[in-house]
């Protein structure tokens, strides 16, 4: 019985595998993030704030893309990573940029896995209101705890060291806190990037496509979305994180709906579950929200509004499940 | 010899409602049986007790000799029982070899593995298209559960199960709502189950029944009414006034 | 001590009377069709800019400017039911939950636009204004007032939902759809009936709370967590529920924000999350 032939002749066992290889064209993003550094450097710090809105997206796409869970509250991990490298460093108990990353995944992971335990028990409306409430709460917590938090105002002037002890972090001038943003997503991508092509990977979207089946199939579902959860907050935590020490300051803007709402969107609008999609997302909506937003902020809102609206209804895949359904027809000639 | 699954006085209340009374059961390896009885008789209560969806009120559920009351479903899924649903649960956004995947890497407990590509385990791959060759799925393994028909869609959700390797098979109306045209692809399928496995079939359908099970157990309103070999069932003349007259007059 | 106790009561009951008038409809329509719809304090924004727009542009009294709230949102309600949220009933939470995310910004931004950012300001009629004498103690006569309409519109909602055909058949609808469906109960109607019924709920909510929560273009993003916590507290589809939780909240809000300015929200938060850990279905729910 063991003995059967490979059957790589089989298209579907073909596909499957050779999914995770990597394509020349993948680097295609990385190249541009990197002229972006050398053509605009005027533009850097709106080129780290996109970065980071990128990971963060990313995070989100494990657990809300891949995993299937819907949460309105993921800015409570990126909150958390802040806060940790903000109250670390204005306390001056660790200012080492770094090995701050790590405390603040760890912290943001530990958040995620406490509120995941719980949380994750149940799912749909009550779910949504979990994953808000426990935001809220952290939001209200940070208000309240001036004392460490900063309340309302915030911590600003943050003394991070330099990067490797040599590149200063200078607000006004990010080209170091753009280099080591974009340092650190790639590595992030391309473990988030594994772990999606993984089997482990492959049993989340089982749990996204059908719950009750894993649980048929032998999955210890529940456990499972935990782990996911945690890695995703870890993550988020991260971006926070880099957040805090790129603009050396952190404020209760970090935990909000508002941040919350825009990660959802930015992923929504690139296509969630499909990797690329956080990537497309954040460049399509952080540059629109550039030039708009500020210059004719209630337009930019309505366009925002209806193009939700439109994404819900009409193109649940977002720009990458646009140029999908573009480009299949075309891609089947081919395979034919 | 111990019975491969057996309850004894296995019972279930909802609040008033008892929808599973002091049934004691039992499946015999390589057992091709069957659970019949009206609608509302308890037949999915009863399957999720043994697949370990429900607790019971009273009552114990055995595996191999062994008390398996207090084991969660996913735990039961390891030792060997494995279940078909009525309605498709299948995970409709991934392809047939997908699905079929799923389980394969949950059994051989390729699953957790994080950091190897899935892609890379042959063997799991392998195992999945010899399936699926086997249940002449092959040709359409890179099709999506959406573009397939009702008839393929069931044999999808029996490949998933099989890829369990179960030694307890429970087919919770596996031809149900197939047209007769393709009714035979299942029929055969079952026909072609490993010996060893112990088939429990719950199903409406008399011809599927008789022609399969060996042994057949009537469930009425929540307590075995009757069982017997199929011979004996459709001699029995209790049964067919409470059952087989209603099914047959209905087709 | 009494006269405070009382105080506390009758403040916080007034504005539990509102977030009840408001998410009544909220926990119907989710209870009812499974829907999650984030827009609906988006209603009672609509609604409220109807009512003071009415009052302070054209010089329509308080009363009639309610009606007026009622109808005009409701009819609204109406054509983005029937053009819109209808083809989403059995999407997947997330396209809902993105759907009606941007039909709030969509409401921001038209209002703003049409009438601008600033807040409109609600002058009550000299009738409402002012303390009314209850005997031991003399209270704002608008809260007094505002507590007598919740009670009264939580009668005349009760006895409908009770007494009436209506009332039946969303009564069995919220508790087994299929079920009420195969017994021939026309759904898409009622819940386009529920819905712009709710809708116009939610409008009076808005306008008769103007005067303490304020009428900004923001104000559905605002009260937004609030009027979910109502609802999940309450339990989809339960008039009852709705009411007591809004009652709960209402009391726990007003006396912690007087006394604990600071950490008042973080109870409410720490509250909700237990309770919904504990009974996922909400206080007054039915277990799924």
């Amino acid at each position: 019985m063991s003995a059967t032939p490979v059957r790589s002749d089989n298209p579907a066992a073909l596909a499957l595998a050779v999914r995770h290889r990597f394509r020349l064209a993948e680097t295609l993003p990385w190249l541009l993030a990197l002229a972006f550094y050398f053509a605009f450097p005027r533009y850097l710090g709106f080129g780290t704030e996109l970065l980071i809105t990128v990971l963060f997206a990313i995070s989100l796409d494990l657990a809300l893309g891949y995993a299937g869970i819907v949460t309105l509250g993921h800015a409570a991990f990126f909150g958390a990573g802040a806060y940790t490298v903000g109250m670390l460093a204005k306390h001056e108990i660790w200012t080492e940029p770094v090995s701050g990353l790590f405390i603040a995944a760890a912290v943001a992971g530990a958040v995620g896995f406490a509120s995941g335990l719980v949380l994750l028990r149940t799912t749909g409306l009550t779910l949504l209101m979990l994953t808000l409430c426990t935001m809220g709460l952290l939001e209200e917590i940070a208000n309240m705890a001036a004392e460490v938090t900063g309340g309302f105002d915030g911590l600003d002037s943050l003394p991070i060291k330099p990067l490797f002890g040599i590149f200063e972090f200078n607000p006004l001038y990010p080209y170091t806190q753009y280099l080591y943003v974009l340092g650190v997503l790639l590595v992030c991508f391309i473990f988030v990037r594994t772990l999606v092509y993984s089997p482990y990977g492959h049993s989340l979207t089982g749990m996204r496509e059908n719950t009750l089946r894993m649980h048929a199939v032998g999955a210890p579902v529940r456990m499972r979305l935990i782990v996911c959860y945690t890695i995703s907050a870890a993550i988020a935590g991260v971006a926070g994180a880099l957040w805090a020490q790129a603009n050396a300051y952190v404020n209760l803007s970090v935990l909000g709906l508002d941040r919350a709402a825009t990660v959802l969107i930015v992923l929504v609008l690139g296509g969630y579950g499909r990797l690329y999609g956080g990537i497309i997302g954040a460049v399509a909506y952080m540059v629109l929200a550039h030039f708009l937003s500020k210059a004719y902020p209630t337009a930019w809102q309505l366009g925002l509004g209806l193009l939700l609206v439109a994404i819900a209804l009409f193109a649940r895949g977002g720009i990458l499940g646009m140029v999908d359904n573009l480009t299949r027809p075309y891609k089947e000639r081919k395979a034919q | 010899m111990t019975a491969l699954l057996e309850t004894r006085s296995l019972s279930k209340s909802f609040g008033a409602l008892l929808a599973t009374r002091d049934v004691s059961f039992t499946l015999e390896e390589g057992a091709r049986h069957a659970l019949i009885g009206p609608n509302g008789a308890g037949k999915t209560t009863f399957i999720n007790l043994l697949t370990g969806v429900l607790a019971p009120s009273a009552g114990d559920v055995l595996f191999k000799g062994s008390n398996i009351n207090n084991v969660e479903q996913a735990e039961r899924v390891k030792l060997g029982i494995a279940r078909t649903f009525q309605i498709n649960r299948l995970f409709r956004g991934l392809s047939v070899l997908e699905n079929v995947y799923m389980a394969i890497a949950e059994r051989v407990g390729a699953a957790p593995d994080m950091f190897r590509p899935a892609g890379k385990r042959q063997d799991v791959i392998d195992e999945a298209m010899e399936l699926l060759t086997r249940l002449k799925l092959a040709d359409i393994a890179h099709k999506t559960i959406p573009e397939l028909s009702y008839g393929r869609q069931r044999l999808v959700e029996l490949a998933i199960t099989l890829g369990l390797k179960p030694e307890v098979l429970l087919l919770d109306e596996p031809a149900a709502g197939v047209p007769s045209a393709e009714s035979h692809i299942i029929l055969d399928a079952i026909d072609a189950l490993p010996k060893s496995i112990g088939v429990l079939i719950i199903d409406h359908d008399m011809d599927l029944v008789f022609r399969f099970a060996k042994k057949i157990t009537v469930l009425v309103r929540g307590a075995v009414f009757a069982e017997g070999s199929p011979r004996e069932i459709g001699a029995n003349p209790e049964v067919r006034a409470v059952y087989l007259g209603q099914a047959t007059t209905h087709g | 001590m009494i006269v405070e106790i009382a105080n506390m009561l009758l403040g916080g009951l007034a504005a539990g009377m509102v977030l009840f008038i408001v998410s009544v409809g909220l926990s119907v329509t989710m209870g009812l069709m499974g829907f999650v719809n984030l827009a609906h304090g988006g209603f009672a924004m609509i609604g409220g800019y109807v009512i003071v727009l009415a009052m302070n542009r054209l010089g329509v009294p308080f009363v009639p400017a309610l009606l007026i709230g009622f109808i005009v949102t409701a009819a609204v309600s109406v054509v983005f039911e029937r053009l819109l949220y209808q083809r989403l009933y059995r999407a997947p939470e997330l396209d809902q939950v993105l759907f009606t995310i941007g039909l709030v910004f969509i409401m921001i931004a038209t209002v703003t636009l049409a009438v601008g950012p600033e807040t409109q300001p609600l002058t009550l009629p000299d009738s409402l204004q002012g303390q009314l004498n209850l005997g031991f103690m003399a209270y704002r006569t608008y809260s007094i007032v505002l507590i007598a309409i919740g009670v009264v519109i939580m009668l005349g909602l009760w006895l409908g939902f009770e007494r009436t055909r209506m009332g039946a058949q969303i009564r069995a609808a919220v508790d087994n759809r299929r079920m009420a469906e195969s017994l021939g109960i026309n759904i898409t109607r009622l819940f386009t009936i529920t819905f712009a019924f709710g809708s116009g709920m939610a409008a009076l909510g808005g306008g008769l709370g103007a005067e303490f929560l304020g009428l900004d273009p923001q104000y559905p993003l605002k009260y937004l967590v609030m009027f979910l916590i109502v609802v999940a507290v309450g339990g989809l589809g339960r008039i009852t529920g709705v009411f007591y939780a809004s009652l709960i909240i209402g009391v726990l809000d007003f006396t912690l924000k007087k006394y604990l300015p600071q950490g008042g929200t973080v109870f409410i938060y720490a509250m909700t999350i237990m309770l919904l850990l504990w009974r996922p279905q909400g206080l007054f729910g039915r277990p799924a």
